[in-house]
């Protein structure tokens, strides 16, 4: 289709503003650009149209099944975006004299007490704009803490090789050195190897629980234990949550403070990348670290400008309340229900890269079906595209080869994940008998596979008038 | 209580029953029973839809809303065209995720490309990225880009916005670089005081913000020659609205130009979301953070667009990468390119221009009142710090008729107008200040 600029015509607007009703005052010569941008001229018609062209173009959870692993693409309630969209809030300046924000303050509040008690935390800050943005506060927190004692030896951050990227990435942007950690072959810490790398240069621990195969530790109590033994402290990459929100908390693990990934476990949506939210949340010990503002008078770190991104907290909020006490563990329960139910509908074909419950995600392991037939995981994503289902999680975690991780999420119903099953039962058949047509596909896509090489080495990254 | 569970209660029972197991307790099996939550949540019971939507609505009742507001200060309220709030509320764009998988995808690929190519016309750039989360970490994030192993200093003006400096320097606190204020001389960037501290050849980056936390124009194409001049970079954080009409970051001779997207379509909210720009050169392209689409063909020879260039990314890099970041403000990223569309670039010259001449006609309005007068001299754009006696009486007599008035700064009211509030509003706002000052 037509990029928007090629559908530009001189001399064409939209009618929005009025014209000037005090004196015009024009920029002074070396004050002003030479020449105006090349911005699209276009009728509201033409607006309209081009973005519902673009929209007819994307998949999102609300359109189909999108067992995005990691992601938890539930269902993003509709409710949520009306209040979200209350007046009372988008009109609200982020610096109004606190006696008229009362209802934002509210709002934080509800959240800081549900969320604190879900995760058994005692403090929690809004402002991280998304997940990563949050293992960056939590890990300051751990670096805070640290200072504050002047125990300046602490300068290692221990991360399993199971972890997210943005782990590593997030210990770095701290200034801790990253020890990377083997994983058991099923994902959970190996406990002779954390032993090996603690020692009282250990600043911290980041970890996920259920680990990124789905997994959940069982050894999690000796883990937080032996870091706090030497003087570490552990920090919780809450991207898993969904599995276990309100039937164990991160909190009674022995983790002292953690991130929320509001954008996945609490409905609210991802926007085709964000914005999203991190909360992060602490023990009673780490909370004078947490970050403020300085334009109101906060002397600490500081993370984002204002309270963050306030609506999306106005979307968990309002989540919250509807499910309650009662509708987040079973929200959870589902989650990890429909995960094995999945999981085991599939078996017997794609084989699970461990055999045993899983928790809200599993791993499968193409490998040896790759060697067979030739067709790789990726060949089975873009197979799965042409069947209308968004594919699972890609060649991840690192420490699985061929690996697909489907994560179904609790808002899926039993007829889906029996259709999905069969779709995948079906590819696996469809691979022994025409391998090269699963090689080929997406062939029902709105586009072929895309040269990713070319783009990479002929970057092209904006449009420009010929 | 709500629910979106689809599954039945007795279908529930045939999974379980399917996958060998009693009841839902056993799939905890591995959650060690100490720490088994054996209690309920210390939270309220589940609500419906109805009666959530009552509770949300009365917190969103508690706040007050000021029809007409005459604060800036780093959120800006400007007219929001009305498909500006439609678009981005579509379920596909809205409840999608990264886009991964370029075959579901285009249409978020291609905005974000649209995107892309707005922002360099606007800041002249050669190359933009996909967003992050707001003005203030792309400063952080720009900061970050500039330093090697010799050059770790980073020098950011005292004119910046209080926020933006204080998250610099939490990001700095981060990766263990020093960050240096330069002075300000009559509400501007002091530019002796600028090439002193650039003396020592340590310094990686300068920030300089334009139009400056006090309002005025900077004299931007200077202090970048200064700063090239001791061979360090030159990042600028721009309004995005006044890049309409100012002097582009390009003309400046900048690097790295950010800014905070906001004023492009997106509501105060209290803080946000909110949408961080960020571009640079095409020197310095392989070294911006975030995501990045490009054009590229697909295996039919049909243009396409993927994101490109991961390898500079935490998920390949891991620890190595130029930066954590993962989810940006892709949505935000949409609803600024619907904005730019709508406006086009004379509905966006309108839009900067006649928030300057209000702001004008504000400051000379206030300034015909006794004890009132302009704090600094220079060229201002949509904002400008008056002197004012009674400052929190003036502020809460605007208040009680329904107007926000400036922000308190340093003992003065720092004011703000844009092109939403008519000539006979600001008049009223005026006639309001009179009585007050009488």
């Amino acid at each position: 289709m037509k990029l928007i600029f090629e559908k530009s015509t001189q001399g064409r607007s939209c009618s929005i503003l009025p014209p000037c009703d005090v004196e015009q005052i024009e920029l002074k010569e070396g004050l002003a650009r030479k020449t105006k941008p090349d911005l699209p001229q276009l009728s509201e018609t033409d607006v309209s149209r081009h973005y519902t062209e673009l929209c007819n173009r994307v998949h999102g959870v609300n359109n189909g099944f999108y067992p995005l692993g990691s992601c938890t693409m539930k269902y993003n309630p509709r409710i949520d975006e009306q209040m979200a969209a209350l007046e009372g809030f988008t009109s609200i300046h982020p610096l109004a004299p606190d006696y008229s924000t009362k209802g934002c303050k509210a709002v934080l509040d509800t959240a800081e007490k549900c969320l604190c008690e879900i995760t058994g935390m005692d403090g929690m800050t809004f402002q991280p704009a998304a997940g990563a943005h949050g293992e960056f506060t939590g890990v300051l927190l751990i670096k805070q803490y640290h200072a504050s004692r002047n125990d300046t030896r602490r300068t290692k951050i221990i991360v399993p090789d199971s972890a997210h990227g943005t782990n590593p990435a997030t210990a770095a942007m701290c200034g801790f050195e990253v020890v990377n950690i083997p994983s058991a072959p099923d994902g959970c810490v190996d406990l002779q190897a954390l032993k090996g790398a603690l020692g009282e240069d250990t600043a911290g621990l980041m970890l996920t629980n259920p680990n990124t195969l789905g997994i959940f530790d069982e050894n999690i109590l000796e883990i937080t234990r032996m870091v706090h033994e030497v003087g570490g402290l552990c920090y919780y990459d809450g991207a898993n949550l969904n599995a276990v929100m309100g039937v164990v908390r991160p909190g009674d693990m022995g983790f002292d403070c953690i991130h929320l990934n509001l954008h996945k476990t609490f409905a609210t949506p991802h926007g085709g990348g964000g914005p999203g939210a991190g909360a992060v949340g602490c023990k009673a010990f780490l909370r004078a670290f947490l970050p403020g503002s300085a334009i109101k008078g906060h002397e600490g770190i500081q993370v984002r400008s204002f309270a963050g991104n306030f609506l999306v907290v106005v979307k968990a909020v309002t989540y919250i309340l509807t499910l309650g006490k009662e509708g987040i563990p079973e929200a959870a329960r589902n989650a990890v229900l429909n995960a094995n139910y999945l999981m085991r509908r599939i078996q017997g074909t794609f084989e699970p890269a461990f055999d045993r419950i899983c928790m809200h995600e599993f791993v499968l392991d193409l490998s040896r079906f790759k060697e067979e037939t030739g067709v790789s995981a990726l060949d089975v994503a873009k197979s799965l595209i042409d069947r209308g289902i968004h594919p699972p999680t890609m060649y991840f975690p690192l420490i699985v080869h061929e690996a697909l991780m489907p994560e179904p999420t609790e808002t899926e119903s039993k007829e889906t994940l029996d259709e999905a099953a069969d779709i995948f039962r079906e590819l696996y058949e469809l691979a022994r008998k025409d391998p090269d047509y699963m090689k080929s596909s997406p062939h029902n896509a709105q586009i072929g596979r895309p040269d990713e090489v070319q783009a990479a080495r002929n970057p092209i990254l904006r449009w420009k008038r010929t | 209580m709500g629910s979106y569970i689809p599954s039945t209660a007795a279908q529930r029972q045939e999974m379980l029953k399917a996958i060998g197991l009693e009841d839902f307790r056993q799939l905890y099996k591995d959650v060690p029973g100490e720490m088994y939550l054996d209690r309920e949540l210390d939270i309220p019971s589940g609500k419906s839809e109805l009666e959530v939507c009552r509770e949300v609505s009365s917190m969103a009742a508690g706040n007050k809303v000021f029809p007409t507001v005459l604060r800036g200060a780093g959120a800006y309220d400007h007219y929001i065209p009305s498909i500006v709030r439609y678009i981005p509320a579509k379920e596909e764009f809205l409840t999608a995720y990264t886009p991964y998988q370029a075959e579901l995808s285009q249409g978020i690929l291609q905005s974000i490309f649209e995107y892309q190519t707005m922002v360099c016309e606007l800041t002249g750039m050669d190359v933009s990225n996909a967003s992050v989360y707001d003005g203030a970490t792309a400063a952080a994030e720009a900061a970050a880009m500039c330093r090697d192993r010799k050059r770790r200093v980073t020098l950011i003006s005292a004119t910046t916005h209080p926020d933006v400096i204080n998250i610099v320097r939490t990001y700095c606190y981060g990766t263990n670089d020093e960050l240096r204020i330069v002075p300000a001389k009559d509400g501007k960037t002091d530019k002796e005081e600028l090439r002193k501290m650039l003396e020592g050849g340590d310094v990686s980056g300068v920030y300089v913000q334009q139009p400056n936390f006090f309002g005025l124009f900077e004299d931007a194409g200077e202090l970048g020659q200064i700063v090239h001049e001791a061979g360090s970079m030159f990042i600028m954080g721009c309004n995005p609205i006044a890049l309409a009409i100012m002097k582009t970051p390009a003309e400046c001779g900048a690097d790295i130009a950010v800014g905070e997207g906001q004023p492009l379509g997106m509501p105060l909210s209290y803080g946000g979301p909110y949408l961080g720009f960020m571009a640079t050169t095409a020197k310095y392209m392989r070294k911006l953070p975030g995501r990045i689409v490009g054009q590229t063909t697909d295996s039919r020879g049909e243009r396409c667009f993927v994101l490109s260039l991961q390898a500079r990314e935490q998920h390949i890099r891991r620890e190595k990468a130029s930066s954590n970041i993962c989810s940006n403000e892709a949505l935000c990223a949409l609803t600024a390119g619907v904005y730019m569309a709508t406006m086009g670039p004379d509905g966006m010259a309108q839009a900067a221009s006649q928030s300057m001449s209000k702001a004008h006609y504000l400051a000379k309005e206030l300034c015909k009142l006794k004890g009132v007068s302009l704090r600094f001299k220079g060229d201002f754009f949509h904002e400008f710090l008056t002197d004012i006696p009674k400052a929190d009486e003036v502020l809460k007599a605007l208040e009680d008729n329904g107007i926000l008035g400036g922000l308190p700064v340093d003992g003065g009211i720092f004011w703000c107008a844009t092109e939403k509030v008519p000539k006979a509003e600001l008049d009223r706002a005026v006639s309001i200040v009179r009585e007050v000052l009488a």
